[in-house]
């Protein structure tokens, strides 16, 4: 019998009988015969365990990977440092061969773990309830902006220019199928142009959506958006960098209604783009507007403490086309992932975790100026990503660091035009000043 | 409070489990860095705990849940089947994990090809001509294939139809998916053998309709043998077809949507492709079409050209983006792995045993509860417990007693066409043994509802905690914990 199916043609057998049937083809009656396939699936000859295995090294081997090449490319993936526990975690059966918490006599385990996700998102973000997860960062953000159109029953945003390219392509089409009209707010200086926003900003925006660190990198001044944004009676949305809310003022004491991020910093690995997780946290007033899953705590029949899933008549199992979103399915696994994460580096590790990527990009920024030709495109703080402007055309450049083991920046001029030869470049804890050096002493040479 | 302690009750200042490499460049404060005005007052509350803390916290943790691997895991339309260790093991091979999503193309060959060849793969298997990988769940590929149907309709100027018809019996998210793109839902009843009803179809549909959704077979397990009318009666009417692939575990190598005509369809690796389901994540869905659609997937496709794989963002007509990068890339791995593993016989088979596999436990039962729709089912059947109900037992206490005997309860109160339902899907991957010993433990509950229904109704008794009270934590919500 084929891969993966315990029964044997003996125990087919005894099934068929069972049911007064000669043949498997009996089962299928119901079937019309047109529909029915009339050949095999034309599909590759299945391949044993050791052929299966050997023919994805073969394809993995195709890849450049940065445990091989160092990396300073971010733009939204980060090359970061993943304790070996978290591995060992997620390689539990109990988690990850398990289904979504339905029934929480038998998953109080995820259940917990997820209360404990909650718990640390609301610590970062500033905010008062998180929820158990969201596709991505990206996605998370375009629900977001629906969420505050369906909260202020409005319909225009307004989206830094600033924000993740990607994540505004994804708003778009969130909000084209919706009728939402989404407007960009430009950049000075690399930060929110307060005096467009300020132009822009009026009763009828249902949000304004900033990214901190912004694409570029760049720190927000947050506190000063909220205030024009809130004057309107609007919804302040925030896009964060997880890492940086270990030591930059979270979103929510400054006026943040609605915080989300892409997770994949937090013990996720690059994974080629996925599963990353997206998180979401909101303010006690907006709660029952959240989309996703959120768990509660309650007690069992004995007085114990124990949780479940709970405000579900948001859910579309129940409130089918009237939920506040479609989701079920999260990213349980990566959310669980993110929790160890923060369990291991805790409140002083990932306050080190930050300060050193933040010094070392400080030190490759002043080297690449210094030291390399290039020049600063901005002048406002950054966390540990920053864009400079090469002087070699920054397409070759990246081909020719390439042939040298390194994996250079993200080229921020397919996606700003007007930052022709603009280079975005990433420094996490991972990266060491002899890596650093040598960045810099090839870029010298180009 | 009496209950397992969290994490951050067992906290202590000054423990680690963590160990990070001295600061080799120049130790710049935060302040020098960063103006003060946009820095934390106050540390964020993250526990200080030790390695072994953590792991045997989470460990302890683990222990609470049940997994595929720990037993048997009847969900109807979830399809737990067994997931492959194998497939795990080349998911984590450094040369995929280790791949930044914006490398360029030439660096991440092996990523693309693996992209390419899978959307070959589904397509073969579905009978669809072309797939975009970038939804992570069969919801979103839902949502992503009724914009493909939303921007095909405006395109050519149909603006029109904003209605999306959806049957009684449908999962959930194929109304809330609607909504979410915007589209209007109308429901249309089933029939009494549980199928779409043709006569309630054809008033349903009008200039308006921009399509049908259904799952083939449906969410009572019954295959719709009226495919090709309700094919025929939405195409001329003008809509489109969509077909949600979550029972498509069914119907492997026996028959393909795409011959069905169904126009777009999703299907959900962590069902039928034994990608595992995490708690709850992440999954991958995703969305096939005919040629006429192809131009509206979403952006970026992989193409192949003179031996080279490359990404695609030329595309006009895209919807757009669903999500940042090409997919669940691991998840998609996995899936590859599986299919590549199991071969087009191997592939049928799966659907074979399958669908032997619910009608022998249905066959089993049918003496002891209700069979709604006492007819030859696909991969999943429904029965119902109104005869228990009326000893005051309901579907809810069925299926937590049969948490004492260590079995994963069906889906309960699905689909709502069904009072007191418990829906069964056994998978292949489960022996008749299994099968015989989930079938005597549902009839001995049968008999307990007789004799003694109070021990079925304080159900169940063995389990880490008791019944909870849910009321309580909707009605005063605590969503996360403070000192």
């Amino acid at each position: 019998m084929g891969r993966y199916i315990p029964n044997t043609d003996q125990d087919r057998q005894d099934m068929l009988e069972k049911l007064g049937l000669h043949n498997i083809e009996q089962l299928y009656e119901d079937i019309p015969p047109e529909v029915r396939l009339k050949d095999s699936l034309s599909l590759p000859a299945p391949l044993s365990e050791m052929e299966l295995v050997s023919h994805m090294r073969a394809v993995a081997a195709k890849n450049k990977i940065v445990d091989e090449y160092v990396c300073f490319l971010g733009a939204g993936a980060y090359d970061r440092y993943i304790p070996s526990v978290v591995k060992h975690v997620l390689a539990r059966q109990e988690f990850y061969t398990s289904y979504t918490p339905y029934q929480p006599e038998i998953s109080q385990g995820t259940l917990q773990a997820i209360f404990e996700y909650q718990t640390m998102i609301c610590e970062l973000t500033g905010m008062d309830v998180a929820n158990a997860s969201m596709y991505d960062g990206a996605s998370a953000l375009a629900e977001a902006v629906c969420m505050a159109c369906q909260a202020t029953g409005k319909g225009k945003v307004l989206v830094a220019r600033s924000v993740h390219p990607q994540s505004r392509e994804v708003i778009v089409t969130y909000g084209r199928f919706r009728g939402i009209n989404v407007q960009e707010i430009g950049y000075d200086d690399g930060r929110v142009d307060m005096e467009e926003l300020k132009q822009h900003m009026n009763r009828d925006i249902a949000a304004v959506v900033v990214q901190n660190p912004n694409f570029f990198g760049v720190i927000e001044l947050l506190d000063q958006i909220a205030e024009v944004v809130h004057h309107f009676g609007g919804l302040l949305v925030i896009s964060a960098n997880p890492i940086s809310l270990a030591v930059l003022k979270p979103p929510g004491h400054c006026g943040a209604d609605i915080v989300v991020g892409e997770g994949q910093p937090l013990g996720n690995p690059l994974n080629f783009g996925g599963p990353y997780l997206g998180f979401m946290a909101t303010t006690q007033k907006l709660m029952r507007r959240m989309p996703g899953r959120i768990v509660g705590q309650t007690v069992d029949l004995e007085g114990n403490r124990a949780f479940v899933l709970t405000l579900q008549t948001r859910e579309q199992h129940i409130r089918r086309e009237k939920a506040t979103s479609n989701i079920c399915s999260n990213e349980a696994l990566n959310a669980l992932a993110a929790t160890v994460y923060l369990s291991v580096l805790g409140r002083e590790g990932l306050k080190e975790v930050a300060l050193l990527s933040m010094r070392k990009a400080h030190y490759a920024f002043e080297r690449l100026i210094s030291g390399a030709g290039c020049s600063p495109v901005f002048s406002t703080p950054f966390f540990d990503e920053f864009l400079v402007k090469v002087p070699t055309p920054v397409e070759e450049l990246n081909k020719a660091l390439l042939s040298c083991g390194i994996i250079g920046g993200y080229v921020v001029e397919k996606d700003y035009p007007e930052l022709q030869g603009g280079w975005l470049v990433a420094v996490t804890e991972k990266r060491t000043r002899e890596e650093i050096d040598a960045l810099v002493r090839e870029v010298s040479q180009r | 409070m009496k209950g397992r302690p969290l994490i951050f009750e067992m906290s202590k200042p000054g423990r680690k489990a963590y160990s990070l490499p001295h600061c080799d460049v120049p130790q710049l404060a935060l302040e020098e860095m960063v103006p003060k005005e946009c820095l934390r007052e106050q540390d964020a509350m993250l526990p200080e705990v030790s390695e072994v803390d953590v792991i045997r916290h989470f460990t302890r943790l683990s222990r609470l849940n049940y997994g595929v691997d720990s037993g048997f895991y009847p969900l109807g339309s979830c399809t737990m089947k067994y997931n492959p260790k194998v497939n795990e093991d080349v998911a984590s091979l450094p040369g995929f994990t280790q791949v930044h999503p914006l490398q360029p193309d030439e660096a991440v060959q092996g990523c693309l090809e693996i992209l390419y060849r899978m959307d070959r793969l589904l397509s073969e298997i579905t009978g669809m001509d072309r797939f975009s990988l970038q939804p992570a769940a069969g919801a979103h590929g839902e949502m992503t294939g009724l914009m493909i149907i939303k921007a095909y309709h405006q395109h050519r100027g149909d603006i029109r139809r904003n209605k999306i018809i959806v049957p009684d019996s449908a999962h959930g998210t194929n109304p809330a998916s609607a909504a979410m793109v915007g589209f209007e839902v109308v429901e249309v009843k089933s029939n009494d053998r549980g199928e779409v009803d043709l006569e309630a179809l054809k008033a349903a549909v009008d200039d308006t309709t921009a399509g049908l959704m259904l799952t083939n077979p449906n969410t009572l397990g019954l295959f719709e043998g009226n495919i090709l009318e309700i094919a025929d009666i939405v195409h001329k009417a003008g809509g489109l077809l969509y077909y949600d692939g979550a029972n498509m575990n069914a119907i492997l190598g026996i028959a393909r949507p795409g011959d069905m005509g169904f126009d777009v369809v999703h299907l959900n690796l962590h069902k039928t492709f034994s990608t595992p389901h995490g708690g709850g994540g992440p999954g991958s869905g995703p969305v096939g079409v005919k040629k006429e659609l192809e131009p509206y997937l979403p952006v970026p496709v992989v193409e192949f050209k003179d031996g080279v794989y490359h990404l695609d963002y030329d595309r006009p007509l895209s919807i757009g983006r669903v999500k940042s990068f090409y997919g669940n890339f691991s998840v998609i791995l996995k899936a590859y792995a599986y299919i590549m593993s199991m071969g087009s016989e191997g592939l049928r088979e799966v659907s074979e045993f399958a669908v032997l596999n619910a009608n022998y436990l249905m066959e089993r039962l049918k003496d002891h509860y209700q069979i709604p729709y006492n007819r030859r089912c696909m991969h999943e059947f429904v029965i119902s417990a109104q005869r228990q109900k009326e000893r005051g037992v309901s579907a809810l206490d069925i299926a937590k007693r049969l948490m004492d005997f260590g079995f994963h309860p069906p889906t309960m109160y699905f689909p709502l066409i069904v009072k007191e339902a418990l829906m069964i899907e056994p998978t292949e991957t489960e022996s008749k043994e299994t099968l015989d010993a989930f079938a005597d433990a549902l009839i001995e509950i049968a008999q307990e509802v007789e004799d003694q229904p109070e021990k079925v109704k304080g159900a169940p008794h063995t389990t880490p905690v008791r019944r909870l009270d849910e009321a309580k934590a909707a009605r005063n919500p605590v969503l996360r914990w403070k000192p």
